[in-house]
C-alpha cells in the first residue's frame, strides 16, 4: 500500500542548524495495516508524514501509494490518496465556514472543482447522519461556523472528513495530543471505530505508549530519523510498557531515560 | 455653507459611491475572503477606465467596451496572481510591482495622460449628466444600482459552487485546503482575478461618470475601498449576515464613504487634505481589532463543559 524506499530530508542543508530529519529512511505499509508510531521529540514523525504529504520535496529515495510513484507529485495532488488529521484542532478545518461546508470540501478532495454546487440538499441530510457516529450532538448544528467548535469537536471533525473519501492511507499526527484526557480518548475511541469500519491503512504517531500498544497491529519507534523497533504480529499483541522499555534500551543501546515525551 | 446645496451635491455622491461601491466589492474579495491586500487596484481601476474609453472612442458599443474593460481588470489580477504564486513574491509587494507596471501600460492604451469622452457625442452608460431630469431607467443611481444588484447576485452564486468553495477555504486555511485537495495557488490566482475584473468594470463606470479617464483616477483605490468595506461592515454587520447582504453592506458603506465626503466638503474642509484624512480614518477603523485584542481583552476563561466533547 505504501512504501518509502531510502527515503533522505535534510533541513537547513550546509547551515549550523543542518538538521538530518529521515535518514535513508525506509518503510512498507500492507493493505489495512494499523500502525502506531513513537519516538521522542525530534526523531522525524512528523517529518515522515510531511515527507508523505508532500508538504515539501524530499532529498532523496521515493515514495509509492498502492502502485503510483507520488514522490514528485505536489501537496494538492497527493491529497487523493490521503486522509490527514494534524496535532493542532486548528489547522485541519475552516473555521470561518460551516459544519456542512466542512464535510462538503472533503466530500470532493480527489474531484474536479467547478461550477458545480458546493453543497447540495442531499448532502446536508447525509451528513446529518453521518455527524450522529461522533455523538457530539454536531447534528442539530450542521451550519453552525467550525470555528465555535471546541479542540476536541474540531479534532473529531476533521477525522470525519479525512475519512470521508475513503483514503488509500490514513495519517494521523499526534492528534489526540492537544485534548483533555477526557476528550483524547474519545477521540482515540472513534478513529478506532472509522479505522475498522473502513478497513483504513494507518499511521497513527502518538506520544502515549499505552495507545501506542492498544492500537494497531504494528509499532514502530524512530529515533535519529530511522527505524529503530518495528513490532508486528503476535508480538505486537503481547507487548507491554515494560518489554517496549526494554526492547528501546536494546536497539538504541541507550539507557531509558524516562523521557516524558515517550511515555506520555 | 448653504445646506441646500450639500442636498444638491447628494445625488451625485450617491451616484460615485455606488460606482466604487463595485471596486469595494472587488476589495472585499481579497482582503476578507482570500486574506491579501491586493494594491494592484491602483493600477487596475485606471486600465478599466482607460480601456472602456479609448474602445468608446474608436467606435465600440458601451456593453462591449466595458466587457472588455473587466476583461483587462481580470489580466491585471491575472499578472498579479502570477507574481505571487509562480515567482513567489509576497502578495503586497507582488501587488505594487503590478500597479508600478500599470502605470506605463494605462499610459500606452491611453496615448497621454488623459482621454475625456463627450456625453452628447457618445452613447454613454452612466454619466454626471445622467443623475437629475432624466427618466428613472436612465438615472445613474438607478443604472448602477441594477448593476451591483446583479453582480451580488453573480458573485453569491458562484462563493456557492465548488470552486467559491474552494477560494473561500483558502482564505481561512491554506494548509487544509491542500489537504482536501485544493490547489491554493489557483484560488489564489482566480480570487485575484475576479477582484480585478470587479474593480476594472468600476474604472470603466468612473470614466464615463465623469467624463475622462486619467492616469491618476485610481490613486489610493485600496484605501478607499477599505473603508468602504469597514464602514460597511461597521455599520450592516448586526443586521446582515448572510453573504449577499455584507456586499451590499459594503456598497452602502461606500455610499456612507462618499456623503461623508461630500459633507466635509461642504464643511469648507481644505480638499487637499481629503486623502489624508481617508488614510487616517482608514488607519484607526483597521486598527480596532488589534487594540481591541491587546487593551480590551477579557482574560480567557476555560468554559468548563463545553471542552469534554
Ligand atoms: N520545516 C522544518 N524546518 C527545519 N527543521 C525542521 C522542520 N521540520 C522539522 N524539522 C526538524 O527536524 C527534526 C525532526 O522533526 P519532527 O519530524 O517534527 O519530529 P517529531 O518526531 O517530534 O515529530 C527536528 O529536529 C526538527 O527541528
Ligand atoms: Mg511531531
Amino acid at each position: 500500500m505504501l512504501e518509502m524506499k531510502h527515503v533522505t530530508k535534510v533541513f537547513n542543508p550546509g547551515t549550523v542548524n543542518e538538521k538530518v530529519a529521515l535518514n535513508d529512511f525506509s518503510l512498507t505499509l500492507e493493505d489495512g495495516d494499523f500502525v502506531t508510531v513513537i519516538g521522542g521529540n525530534g526523531a522525524g514523525k512528523s517529518t515522515m508524514m510531511n515527507a508523505i504529504a508532500g508538504a515539501w520535496n524530499v532529498d532523496a529515495g521515493e515514495i509509492i501509494i498502492d502502485g503510483t510513484n507520488i514522490t514528485k507529485l505536489p501537496e494538492h495532488k497527493r491529497a487523493r490518496f490521503l486522509g490527514r488529521v494534524f496535532q493542532d484542532p486548528m489547522t485541519g478545518t475552516a473555521a470561518t465556514m460551516g459544519i456542512a461546508e466542512n464535510l462538503a470540501l472533503a466530500k470532493r478532495r480527489g474531484k474536479v472543482r467547478f461550477l458545480g454546487p458546493g453543497i447540495t440538499h442531499k448532502e446536508w441530510e447525509e451528513y446529518r447522519e453521518l455527524v450522529k457516529i461522533l455523538g457530539l450532538g454536531l447534528e442539530d448544528r450542521l451550519s453552525a461556523k467550525v470555528g465555535v467548535l471546541s479542540g476536541g469537536q474540531r479534532q473529531a471533525l476533521t477525522l470525519l472528513m479525512a475519512t470521508l473519501q475513503k483514503p488509500k492511507l490514513l495519517l494521523l499526527d499526534e492528534h489526540t495530543a492537544a485534548l483533555d484526557p477526557k476528550t483524547a480518548a474519545k477521540v482515540l475511541d472513534t478513529t478506532e471505530y472509522i479505522v475498522n469500519k473502513d478497513h483504513l491503512t494507518t499511521l497513527m504517531i502518538t506520544h502515549n505508549m499505552k495507545d501506542a500498544i492498544a492500537h494497531g497491529n504494528r509499532l514502530i519507534m524512530l529515533m535519529d530519523g530511522k527505524i529503530i523497533l518495528d513490532i508486528r504480529g503476535e508480538e505486537k499483541k503481547k507487548l507491554t510498557v515494560e518489554d517496549l522499555l526494554h526492547k528501546f534500551e536494546a536497539a538504541s543501546g541507550e539507557e531509558f531515560t524516562n523521557d516524558k515525551a515517550i511515555l506520555g | 455653507m448653504n445646506i441646500l446645496n450639500l442636498f444638491s451635491a447628494m445625488p451625485g455622491a450617491v451616484a460615485q459611491g455606488l460606482i466604487w461601491g463595485i471596486t469595494a466589492i472587488g476589495i472585499y474579495i481579497t482582503f476578507r475572503i482570500l486574506d491579501i491586500a491586493d494594491l494592484t487596484v491602483d493600477g487596475s481601476l485606471c486600465t478599466g477606465g482607460a480601456v472602456c474609453i479609448m474602445m468608446m472612442l474608436s467606435g465600440h458599443n458601451v456593453v462591449v467596451a466595458m466587457l472588455v474593460a473587466t476583461v483587462a481588470g481580470m489580466v491585471t489580477g491575472l499578472a498579479t496572481g502570477f507574481f505571487h504564486t509562480f515567482m513567489g513574491i509576497p502578495a503586497i509587494l507582488a501587488g505594487i510591482l503590478s500597479q508600478l507596471g500599470l502605470y506605463s501600460i494605462n499610459l500606452k492604451i491611453m496615448g497621454k495622460a488623459n482621454q475625456a469622452i463627450n456625453v452628447d457625442k457618445y452613447d454613454l452608460l452612466v454619466s454626471l449628466r445622467y443623475i437629475k431630469g432624466v427618466p428613472f431607467y436612465k438615472n445613474s443611481i438607478f443604472v448602477v444600482a441594477i448593476g451591483i444588484v446583479l453582480l451580488v447576485l453573480l458573485l453569491y452564486w458562484f462563493f456557492g459552487t465548488e470552486l467559491g468553495c474552494a477560494l473561500r477555504a483558502t482564505g481561512c486555511n491554506g494548509n487544509m485546503s491542500r489537504a482536501q485537495g485544493i490547489n491554493t495557488n489557483t484560488s489564489k490566482v482566480l480570487g485575484l482575478m475576479i477582484s480585478n475584473g470587479l474593480v476594472g468594470l468600476a474604472g470603466a463606470l468612473l470614466a464615463q461618470y465623469q467624463g475622462f479617464a486619467d492616469i491618476n483616477m485610481g490613486r489610493g483605490a485600496i484605501v478607499i475601498g477599505l473603508a468602504a468595506v469597514i464602514i460597511g461592515e461597521a455599520a450592516t454587520s448586526r443586521i446582515f449576515h448572510n453573504f449577499g447582504f455584507k456586499l451590499i453592506g459594503v456598497a452602502i458603506g461606500s455610499i456612507m464613504y462618499y456623503i461623508v465626503l461630500q459633507v466635509v466638503i461642504w464643511l469648507g474642509v481644505d480638499t487637499d487634505l481629503l486623502k489624508l484624512l481617508s488614510a487616517l480614518v482608514v488607519a484607526i477603523f483597521l486598527a480596532m481589532p488589534y487594540w481591541r485584542r491587546k487593551y480590551f481583552a477579557k482574560p480567557a476563561v476555560k468554559k468548563g463543559g463545553k471542552d469534554n466533547a
